[in-house]
């Protein structure tokens, strides 16, 4: 029960009529132009579904969990994803009740 | 980049469709990915990375106004962890 690019691809052969291989390149390019843009510094913004933002995480004290040895967590830059309030709110009603995974 | 944008760069790489299909395109993705969320089931995108639900507990909370107890029922929200590669590559270069 997991939604992947092949079943995307389907959808996109059915309801956009793109063929098979036109299909599965366009779920390729949609994920890959979004890559793109966070790699180059841009936050991306999906109206109604949600944005991916980045943030800048500066070096911090860590131990490797193996040894307990002390060593630096590196600075980074990370991908952060906020859903929208839209998404946020039809994931909610969807559970209402529901408490199991 | 804004979804606008992100359909203007997938109709440029693809001259040979016309715009609408870009569009059409992008809006069929994430509405199946919005709506898989909304039936609990996750997605998984190798190499981008995967979306789930995560529970957050009931809790008691407050009306900031008034200072009132109020019980808040507990809620699935969505969460986003980043692929091994879109990790690396929005990362500082080593």
């Amino acid at each position: 029960m997991t939604l992947t690019k092949a079943e995307l691809a389907t959808l996109l052969f059915e309801k956009v009529g793109l063929n098979k291989r036109e299909a599965k390149e366009m779920v390729e390019v949609f994920f890959e132009e979004v890559r793109t843009a966070l790699e180059q510094g841009d936050s991306v913004k999906l109206s109604g579904f949600g944005n991916f933002q980045l943030r800048d995480k500066p070096q911090r004290p860590g131990r490797n969990p193996k040894t307990g040895e002390e060593m630096p967590i590196t600075a980074r830059r990370v991908v952060t994803f906020h859903a929208s309030q839209k998404l946020k709110a039809m994931v909610e009603e969807a559970h209402v009740g529901t408490r199991s995974e | 980049m804004t979804k606008s944008e992100l359909i203007a760069r997938l109709a440029a790489r693809h001259p040979h469709l016309v715009a609408a299909d870009a569009e059409l395109a992008v809006k069929t993705i994430l509405d199946a990915m919005t709506q898989s969320l909304v039936e609990g089931k996750r997605i998984e995108i190798r190499g981008f990375g995967s979306f789930s639900l995560n529970f957050r507990p009931p809790r008691v909370g407050r009306n900031p106004k008034t200072g009132e107890k109020v019980h808040v029922d507990g809620k699935y929200v969505p969460h986003f962890k980043a692929g091994k590669e879109l990790r690396d590559r929005v990362d500082y270069g080593e």
